[in-house]
């Protein structure tokens, strides 16, 4: 199948997906008695739990709780500070403490009911305001390239602004869910998973067990967004535990509420800019502050605030940078992974910002933009190179041309015009941040013919709907030459893949892809049945200093182009949307059509991000926790959007092809503030972009 | 307990069970039919749709009592039609199906939309289906997808 790489074929699990027989988590059926578990969590934001008065004990009704956990009692991600069961105290509304068990539903609802649990309540961080005022941050990071007190000492102006992000929630349309199998060689997981390796190295750690008698397997998954990416392992501890000791399958299922209330979510933030900017409106250096709010847990928020921080200087190239920022810990559901992972917060804060610098100046502003983008060789804001060919210039001409930019920009600038036009231009480190790769994932695949000839794709890396499967698929059948019938694909299962990392960070087709293509070449040396592996390894030109936050952050980056066309209801406030327009830069598509699905549901959700998905939170309680407060789109809300995509391959990628998951979203929520900024005449520092703000932007003036 | 007959995928069936049960449970757990999702729980997603005497209904907020004497069609039952096969090569052609969870779904309001309609413009397209959400593709292939369905399948609406 020697053709194009790119030209798209018919996704390889269509038919069970449409027809409905593809098995979600909560559709297999399981051997022997299952029982089903339900969670008692806390009723207040933070406090001790002094006593727990339980109903008369039933038989058919189990309970299970951090008592019963034979190894640590917390989920490993990165700090050891995020309980499986809470122990003696509650640090939000919401936090498991305990599961029940039975054969019904009904009976394990009753007794829920009726438990009383008593706590000794204490004053708590309900907003990162909050915490920033009274608390230090848990982790805290320092880039500094170049010399921006120099800088600043020579401008001819410095400026600053404030920029803030609310919460946002991935609404992955499949509810959280994992079922826990108790079998004589041990625990098997199933469920909904991103990463299969987080869940069994978390339940490992949990049972203080050998690896050898945990097993995970990823069922079909609807949707995950990063949502699935470290919460998973948390109920995967709570079945396993619960399962090992009743002895029976567990099966823990959310519904869209409690999903919705007590699941991770994108961190909030507070981000601040300055620019020292010289006597021809040139930027010389900016300083940049970031402060998320973590939750109650610290999770995977370092990794987030360093991906948020190295964003810094967005797409440009600014001679000093000095940025910092830290994570705060706030008595609400914790932050935590999100498609875009901390970037999506300082892309919205330095597009604005950079809009804003040249409407100061009198300048255009995809004129001022165009004048400081990064170039081929330039320095990253942490002082690595931009290696490769950078298409920004090529790519908002073409962008401009398929929306009409220029002509509905200048139209819209007139006073009084209810519509705007808005460019956004973004990027995305693809992989692991920093040393990630090489120091922790170390990525290891198999492949493996059989005798029939077939040949089988054995990685712990998962299709969530962005298309992994097919994607792999063709990479394999290229390299090999053999038809796409000839490769086999299934769901990982750890007791036959090796680790090459969780399915998170824009890695999976770069990274696993690329080791697939070195595990073609090797196999074709090979005759017959044969089994080859491969294993990541760090081109050595990149060095990175994880303390100092110096060097190459990312061995590549993918790039886009988003502009949006809005009106805005002067008497309802409320935005719609007119237009959408995308260039990227992602390589080489293994598959077009994937990759457009990835650019229309990726800008939709930034849109989202920007104009409408709002979740607030009021005495630790989320507010919108079902899908009627909670606002995404429907089909009615959004437009057609135009794509283009431009090649531009990468040496080791597999094909030429970069990242191209999260870089999809970002660009939607700066593109759209942009937009509404125009239509509205008034600028903007904070999104979502709700009516509420809208009007209190135009009564301030 | 209430007995409740009605026709599901085109069978006669009878089920004795209290009336107030969500139909969406009784699809699933009792006939089995895993392909009508649970997405919301409460009428909003759609990734429960089923068809009730040819009109989509979300079977998440409908009791079990209102089957009574109806004709049911869930996915299952559907997509051993001419129509289902006309709407399953679309939605592959135009990449309308990611994770899907709400694939499923999507069929049932396709198929209630052509039937009412079966030369939808865009925006009828984009309404038809607004009471479906998808969180993967930003629905442009999937209001493609029908519009092509729609297109290809000329005479079976
Ligand atoms: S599950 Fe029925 S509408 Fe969402
Ligand atoms: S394809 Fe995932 S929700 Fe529609």
């Amino acid at each position: 199948m020697r053709k194009d790489i790119s030209r798209s074929i018919g996704k390889v699990d269509n038919r069970e997906k449409s027809s409905g027989s593809a098995e979600y988590i909560n559709d297999r059926s399981w051997e022997g008695e299952v029982h089903y578990a339900l969670t008692l969590r806390s009723s207040i934001v933070k406090g001790k739990i002094i006593n727990i008065t339980f109903p008369s004990a039933r038989e058919d009704v189990h309970i299970v709780d951090y008592r019963d956990v034979p190894g640590k009692n917390f989920v490993s991600i990165l700090e050891d500070d995020w309980p499986v069961f809470a122990e003696d105290r509650v640090s939000y509304l919401g936090e498991p403490i305990l599961l029940l068990c039975g054969p019904d539903r009904t009976v394990l609802e009753e007794y829920r009911s009726r438990i009383v649990v008593d706590y000794e309540e204490e004053s708590p961080f309900l907003t990162l305001q909050d915490a920033v005022e009274k608390s230090d941050p848990i982790v805290s990071y320092t880039i500094d390239t170049g010399d921006y007190a120099g800088a600043s000492e020579k401008a001819a102006r410095t400026v600053k602004e404030t920029f803030e992000t609310g919460r946002q929630e991935q609404v992955y349309i499949e509810p959280q869910g994992v079922v826990a199998e108790y079998t004589e060689e041990g625990v098997v997981l199933t469920g909904s998973f991103q990463c299969p390796y987080y869940v069994k190295n978390a339940v490992i750690n949990t049972l203080g067990w050998s690896g050898e008698k945990v097993r995970v397997i990823q069922a079909v998954t609807g949707g995950a967004f990063g949502g699935k990416e470290e919460f998973p392992s948390l109920i995967s501890c709570q079945v396993a535990v619960a399962s090992v000791k009743l002895k029976k399958t567990i099966k823990l299922i959310y519904n869209r509420h409690e999903d919705m209330e007590v699941t991770t979510k994108r961190h909030p933030s507070l981000i601040s800019y300055e620019a020292a900017l010289d006597g021809d409106n040139r930027i010389l250096g900016v300083k940049m502050d970031v402060k998320l709010d973590g939750g109650a847990t610290t999770g995977l928020s370092a990794v987030v605030l360093q991906r948020a921080m190295i964003a810094s200087c967005g797409v440009y190239h600014f001679p000093a940078v000095l940025a910092t920022g830290g994570v705060y810990l706030t008595n609400t559901v914790p932050s935590g992974a999100f498609r875009g992972f901390g970037a999506p917060q300082t892309f919205f804060a330095i597009e604005m910002f950079m809009n804003h610098l040249a409407a100061k100046v009198g300048e255009d502003p995809v004129a001022f933009k165009t004048k400081h983008l990064a170039k081929k060789g330039d320095a990253t804001s942490t002082g690595g190179i931009y290696r490769d060919d950078i298409l920004m210039a090529q790519m908002i001409e073409e962008v401009k041309k398929m929306s009409g930019y220029a002509e509905k920009y200048r139209l819209y600038s007139e006073k009084g015009n209810p519509r705007g036009i808005g460019m956004s231009l973004f990027l995305h480190g693809c992989g692991f941040t920093g040393s990630g790769e090489a120091d922790h994932i170390k990525a290891k695949v198999y492949l493996e013919r059989d005798e029939e000839g077939r040949v089988h794709i054995l990685v712990s890396n998962v299709d969530m709907g962005q298309g992994f499967k097919t994607t792999m698929m063709k990479v394999v059948a290229h390299s090999l030459d053999i038809p796409l019938d000839q490769v086999v694909f299934n769901n990982p299962d750890t007791k036959y893949v090796p680790d090459s990392g969780p399915t998170v960070a824009s890695r999976s087709t770069m990274i696993v892809g690329r080791l697939l293509v070195e595990a073609c070449e090797k196999l074709q040396k090979e005759t017959g049945p044969a089994r080859v592996e491969a294993n990541y390894s760090q081109p050595d030109y990149i060095k990175w200093d994880q303390d100092k936050m110096k060097g190459d952050a990312y061995p590549a980056f993918s790039w886009g182009v988003n502009v949006v066309e809005v009106e805005v209801d002067r008497d309802t406030w409320e935005t719609t949307l007119l237009g959408a327009w995308s260039v990227h830069d992602v390589g080489k598509a293994i598959d077009d059509r994937i990759i457009r699905g990835q650019v229309d549901g990726g800008f939709l959700q930034g849109i989202g991000y920007g104009l409408w998905e709002k979740m607030e939170l009021k005495e630790g309680r989320v507010q919108q926790a079902t899908v009627t407060d909670y606002i995404i789109a429907t089909a009615s809300d959004f437009v057609t959007v135009e794509n283009k995509l431009i090649d531009n391959p990468y040496a080791l990628g597999p094909f030429g092809a970069k990242g191209a998951g999260e870089l999809t979203l970002i660009g939607g929520a700066p593109a759209v503030a942009a937009a509404v900024e125009q239509a509205l005449g008034a600028e903007v520092y904070r999104i979502p972009l709700v009516p509420e703000y809208l009007m209190e932007l135009k009564k301030n003036g | 307990m209430d007995k409740i007959e009605f026709t599901l995928n085109g069978k006669q069936v009878s089920i004795e069970k209290d009336g107030t049960a969500r139909l969406l449970d009784v699809l699933r757990e009792d006939f089995s039919l895993i392909g009508v999702k649970e997405g919301c729980g409460e009428g909003e997603c759609g990734a429960c749709a089923v068809l009730i005497d040819g009109v989509i209904a979300n079977s998440c907020i409908v009791p079990l009592g209102n089957a009574q004497g109806r004709s049911i069609v869930t996915i299952e039952g559907f997509s051993g039609t001419a129509r289902y096969r006309v709407l399953e090569e679309s939605f592959a052609e135009c990449g309308a199906v990611q994770c899907g969870f709400c694939t499923p779904g999507m069929m049932i309001a396709a198929e209630s939309l052509l039937n009412g309609n079966n030369s939808p413009s865009e925006a009828e397209i984009r309404e038809g289906i607004s009471g479906n959400l998808c969180r993967c593709t930003g629905y442009n292939m999937i209001a493609e997808a029908v519009a092509l369905a729609a297109e290809k399948g000329k005479g079976l609406w």
